[in-house]
């Protein structure tokens, strides 16, 4: 979780080396791979069909036939975590992409004008910040109903101001430097040295953060469900489990353990990626850890 | 520095202003009449309006804006339309709940992460500090309300040590009202305590950088000593001020872990304002959260002033107001840290 | 050793023996699940506001007991004239509300002219509405008039919202209840628990409980736990339906599952197309597997129904078998109206458990016909606007709580939007008829015709799961009114 800008100025050879010899990056690259192998793996295959409700094999501790048990549909609960890894992955992933898509510009363009429109924007984010968020995204289901799609809306919305600031500093930095100097010297205007140079120089530092916003999202996504405002059925999605899963706490524990264990791993995966590409950029790295 | 001071002042209150036409707008396009959730099924068309009238939703928008941001100003909330009391004290009744929680929450949430990061910091680089930092990275992984569950199963069901939720009243006695929030504190503090660890941890290393430490070092201090009697104390700094900072946002955290121990609090009781159409429950709980963030981002911009060396050159300067030996730029590089870390944890509010 | 252990048991036995000869304990904790969001029954249709006043804190002139039965309340007896349209209630001496005021045939005359006023806000306004005049004759006695007979107007007396008020306190109902009742309000403490204790001065038999806490327990998880460490001893209505199985088994404790009013139905948009077909609906009510939504719906309990009409209620006719569950039929019956194909809709499903959970196994089963659901959950504010003000709706799925409901598929702009003039005269014939039995034949033919008919289809009739200390005795076997009526409620041993 750094935000330095000083970047590396390394070979593509060098910074696989070190890629692979970052323990971090290596753990969490694998986690996050299986994650999304097992999502995709979800659209040609599960064990048992996650739709297909049966009645008479409710709440069944598991087994041979369900590794991680039935939840009180019958339905097999590996295949519903399953399908549920792809609810996650989609709602994070595209919240990601409307904190970036929007958040992003907006920083760039603080950055290259300030002045009243730097401090304008700025004042902005405030506000959104001002916003505890989760509090906020339930406000926003309650309007715009429960689904999929208005949770990725509400956790999109508390992702731009995080992306606008990152993307301002990172271009604050920037701007400033000699070769930023030289191609305004040689008439660029200050989109084209933004889209030129600031961009693909602060490219490393919008990796880094929208690592860690994925596994953010996930956590949101996971904590909305969870009060009954993500994902519908019978979409399964992981937190929606755990919810169904804490009125059976007694009777039937693997409803909750098995869900809770798949958001971990995830949220962990990404995390460690996150850190471990920050290591592996961030020149002062090995000195600070 | 008075100028600059003003400044944020009038952008905080500016923030605040805005804040407020987001929340009443935002509450007047929330679907539901509460008139006719009061009344029910029965009830007749004609009913719910002479309700209306009578709960004040006919009157024009912008008089009603006025009416409830005029109330704010002298902390008059308005009356719930629910309980049919004044919402503040609502507010009163359930805070006592929620400040003791976020409170414990807090204090746990140091104790678990001080030694963590003393400790990582010291094995730098050694198994030990990759254990635990492998932990705390676990632990920052772990949604609190799967925690909360797993923690209900555990102490609650299996070993029936505390109740598994409710809360009976500070007047059941001081320990059984602890004992209670107990869990949901322990639930809350996991995964800021992992994050406050590392924190911690990173705070420290830059610490024991210093050429202070280096020349304690050099007098002869023993390691330990250096560390918990010099290294540790002005790593506190960035240390409290990221708690500071945390705390409002533990505050508007507990929703989600309320309604798991189903504690009487502000998180269940927006949450229950919101399902049962309590607009102005809604607007005076998230306006009061909202006034919460935005004095304490103040706080920390003011601390911002105090320490920048540009603002200390102007005349008239404010004295820095720390205890000598401690870095003010501690707490300017903490408040960076902090700016960066609150992403992190903001989503797992 | 042996012996050692044969002592300490018997030391303890007679510790535990000279503990219970000392008076039974005289206060109760119960859970309940929803907190009401005041106290005045007159002014709010929530369920928990009767759960925690009715017979307990106020009282009306008739009562309804255990079984539906009218009993006599604040009207010690009542007289009716040969035309039935006068009823002559007389009244108890010696009553006092709970602030001390003495309770007169003028507080009956203000709380019945109140809930029937213009500008009253009594959520069920439609049981006053043939009322004509109130008669404070004397003290004790009150005159009603009606404008004709009225067959259930006793038992509409005895509703929840119908309790006597009096003017004084009427206004200060919602915070400080003012009743006449055995007992009265202690402490509320908001969002956590509402304290009723003994009200020494009560007319009638005093009740045995000195002290009664209504716990608010909104989460089923936190259910169990507070029962089994005693914290709560009773639940009229158990949430956690999951758990039943280990309560049972507990010799501490009884299970008593009883019936409510609550028919659970998959309510229908009738005139919206394709359901204004009668085949479509007939295709829904074949291919719905009851069984099935029972067993995931109420875990097995509900009692199953075929039309609007509580099993447990006297005029009952078993219909379930009017429609079996039939996929083959199903798929004819969509033939028949042209979708062989099928085609989509949406369900909107009200945050309750059995509408939640009844509406996925609903889904599921309509899908063999090629009916594709789209589920909408709703908060009660939507439900409320979008599907019973507004009928923009095709599916839902609510329980209707109120007793002897039936004619609500008569009521003009119902959110059925359901039309049959046959239907009609059966419940306008019904509305004034005073005889029994041919009320009670009245009651079967309007079943049946819902029956045939499907203006919704009819799920289960709602269980009442009570869990309570085996000690305790007196306790509601059934809900023929939503009301956790305390005055016999006792500890034995």
């Amino acid at each position: 979780m750094t935000l330095r800008v000083d970047l590396p100025e390394e070979t593509l050879a060098g910074v696989l080396a070190k890629a692979f010899g970052n323990r971090s990056f290596l753990i969490g690259l694998i986690i996050t791979l299986l994650v999304v192998a097992v999502a995709l793996l979800s659209f040609v295959w599960t064990p048992y069909d996650v739709t297909r409700l049966v009645i008479a094999d409710k709440t069944q501790a598991p087994s041979w036939a369900h590794w991680f048990g039935t939840d009180h549909f019958g339905r097999d609960i590996l295949s519903m975590i399953m399908v549920g890894a792809r609810n996650s992955i989609a709602v994070a992933l595209v919240a990601v992409g409307i904190g970036m898509g929007i958040g992003v510009p907006l920083g760039a363009v603080a950055a290259a004008r300030g002045g009243i429109v730097d401090e304008a924007l700025m004042r902005l984010n405030d506000l959104v910040f001002a916003f505890p968020a989760l509090l906020s995204a339930i406000m926003i289901t309650a309007i715009f109903g429960p689904g999929a799609v208005n949770a990725i809306i509400a956790i999109g919305i508390f992702n731009i101001p995080v992306f606008a600031r990152v993307a301002r500093a990172g271009a604050l930095a920037i701007w400033p430097r000699e070769f930023i100097l030289a191609a305004r010297a040689a008439g660029k205007g200050m989109t084209q040295i933004t889209v030129e140079h600031i961009l693909p120089n602060i490219a490393t530092l919008l990796l880094v953060q929208g690592t860690i916003q994925f596994a953010l999202g996930i956590l949101a996504e996971a904590g909305l469900s969870y009060v009954g405002l993500g994902a519908q059925p019978p979409m399964p999605s992981w937190g929606r489990m755990l919810f169904d899963a804490q009125t059976r706490m007694v009777t039937a524990p693997w409803m909750a353990i098995f869900p809770g264990m798949a958001i971990v791993i995830t949220v962990l995966g990404l995390n460690l990626l996150g850190d471990g590409i920050a290591d592996i950029l961030d020149p002062k790295s090995r000195r600070r850890r | 520095m008075t100028a600059y001071l003003l400044k944020r002042i009038i952008i905080a209150a500016l923030t605040l202003v805005l804040a407020s036409i987001v929340v009443f707008a935002v509450m007047e396009i929330l679907p539901g009449d509460p008139a006719r959730l009061m009344l029910g099924l029965n009830a007749s068309a004609d009913q719910v309006e002479v309700l209306r009238n009578q709960m004040g939703l006919n009157a024009p928008l912008v008089l009603r804006y006025l009416h409830w941001a005029g109330g704010l100003l002298s902390l008059d909330f308005g009356r719930s339309y629910t309980y049919s009391v004044p919402v503040i004290d609502l507010v009163r009744e359930r805070i006592v709940v929620s400040l003791p929680l976020a409170l414990i929450a807090l204090a746990l949430s140091t104790i678990i992460a001080i030694p963590i990061g003393v400790f990582s910091a010291s094995r730098q680089g050694r198994a030990g500090d990759t254990l635990v930092m492998g932990a705390a990275q676990l632990g920052v992984a772990v949604p609190n309300f799967w925690f909360a569950l797993m923690l209900i199963y555990l102490f609650a069901v299996w070993l029936r040590l505390v109740p598994a939720g409710g809360f009976p009243g500070w007047s059941a006695g001081i320990w059984t009202a602890l004992k209670s929030l107990l869990l949901p504190a322990v639930a809350l503090a996991l995964p800021q305590a992992a994050i406050l660890g590392r924190v911690a941890r990173s705070a420290l290393i830059e610490v024991l950088n210093e050429d202070y430490i280096r020349t304690a070092r050099a007098k002869g201090l023993p390691y330990r000593a250096v560390l918990w009697r010099h290294a540790l104390r002005n790593a506190m700094i960035p240390v409290l001020t990221i708690l500071g900072l945390q705390f409002a946002f533990l505050l508007a955290g507990t929703i989600i872990i309320e309604n798991v121990f189903y504690l009487p609090g502000l998180g269940r009781l927006i949450f229950q304002a919101i399902t049962q159409r309590d607009l102005i429950v809604v607007e005076g709980i998230v306006m009061l959260l909202v006034a919460a963030v935005i004095l304490i981002n103040l706080l920390v911009d003011f601390s911002y002033a105090i320490v920048d060396p540009r603002l200390r050159a102007i005349p008239g300067k404010v004295r820095s107001g720390f205890p000598s030996g401690i870095a003010p730029k501690q707490i300017l590089r903490a408040v960076q840290r902090f700016r960066e870390t609150r992403n992190r944890s903001r989503g797992r509010q | 050793m042996k012996l050692w252990k044969t002592i300490l048991a018997a030391a303890m036995l007679s510790l535990a023996a000279a503990t219970s000869a000392f008076a039974a304990r005289t206060d109760l904790t119960l859970g309940i699940v929803l907190e009401p969001p005041h106290l005045d029954p007159t002014a709010g249709a929530a369920a928990a506001i009767g759960e925690v006043t009715y017979a307990n804190v106020f009282e009306g002139l008739t009562r309804i007991d255990d079984n539906g039965q009218v009993q006599s309340g604040l009207a010690e007896s009542w007289a009716v004239s040969d035309d039935g349209k006068v009823y002559t209630f007389k009244l108890h001496s010696g009553v006092k509300f709970h602030d001390g005021s003495a309770f007169s045939a003028d507080d009956v005359k203000f709380s019945l002219d109140r809930a029937r006023a213009k500008d009253s806000l009594n959520p069920q306004k439609q049981l006053f509405a043939h009322i004509t005049d109130v008669t404070a004759v004397d003290p004790a006695t009150v005159k009603v008039s009606l404008d004709g007979p009225q067959g259930s107007f006793l038992s509409d007396m005895g509703q929840v919202a119908a309790v006597i008020v009096a003017k004084a306190s009427a206004n200060g109902n919602k915070d400080k209840p003012i009743g006449t009742g055995p007992f009265k309000l202690d402490h509320w403490a908001k969002g956590s628990e509402i304290t009723l204790v003994k009200n020494p001065d009560y007319w009638g038999t005093p009740a045995a409980l000195d002290k009664a806490t209504f716990r608010i327990v909104p989460d089923a998880a936190a259910a169990v736990p507070a029962l089994l460490s005693g914290d709560i001893q009773a639940f009229a209505n158990m949430p956690a339906q999951d758990a039943l199985e280990q309560l049972q088994s507990d010799p501490r404790f009884s299970v008593v599952i009883g019936s409510t009013e609550g028919e659970t139905i998959l309510s229908i948009n009738n005139k919206k197309p394709p359901f204004d077909k009668l085949a479509v609906r007939q295709a829904l009510a074949s291919a719905i597997d009851r069984s099935a939504v029972i067993a995931a719906a109420s875990n097995g309990l509900g009692k199953p129904i075929g039309s609007h009409f509580s099993p447990g209620d006297a005029g009952y006719v078993d219909l379930t078998g009017v429609y079996p569950h039939d996929i083959a039929k199903a798929k004819e019956y969509l033939k028949e109206a042209g979708l062989e194909n099928g085609f989509s809709a949406t369900i909107k499903l009200p945050p309750v458990p059995y509408a939640r959970d009844g509406g996925q196994v609903i889904q599921s089963q309509l899908k063999d016909i090629g009916v594709n659901l789209q589920i909408i959950p709703v908060e009660w504010a939507e439900w409320l606007s979008q599907v019973f003000t507004n009928k923009d709706y095709d599916l839902t799925i609510v329980s209707h709580v109120e007793p002897n409901d039936i004619d609500i598929y008569s009521r003009p702009g119902y959110y059925f939007q359901y039309d049959n003039p046959k239907f009609n005269d059966v419940i306008k014939e019904l509305g004034t008829t005073v005889d029994k039995d041919k009320r009670l034949e009245l009651l079967g033919e309007a079943q049946k015709i819902l029956a045939h008919d499907v203006p919704a289809v009819y799920l289960f009739e709602l269980p009442k799961i009570g869990v309570w200390d085996a000690k305790l005795q007196g306790m509601w076997t059934n809900w023929s009114i939503e009301a956790d009526d305390l005055t016999k409620v006792k500890w034995t041993d």
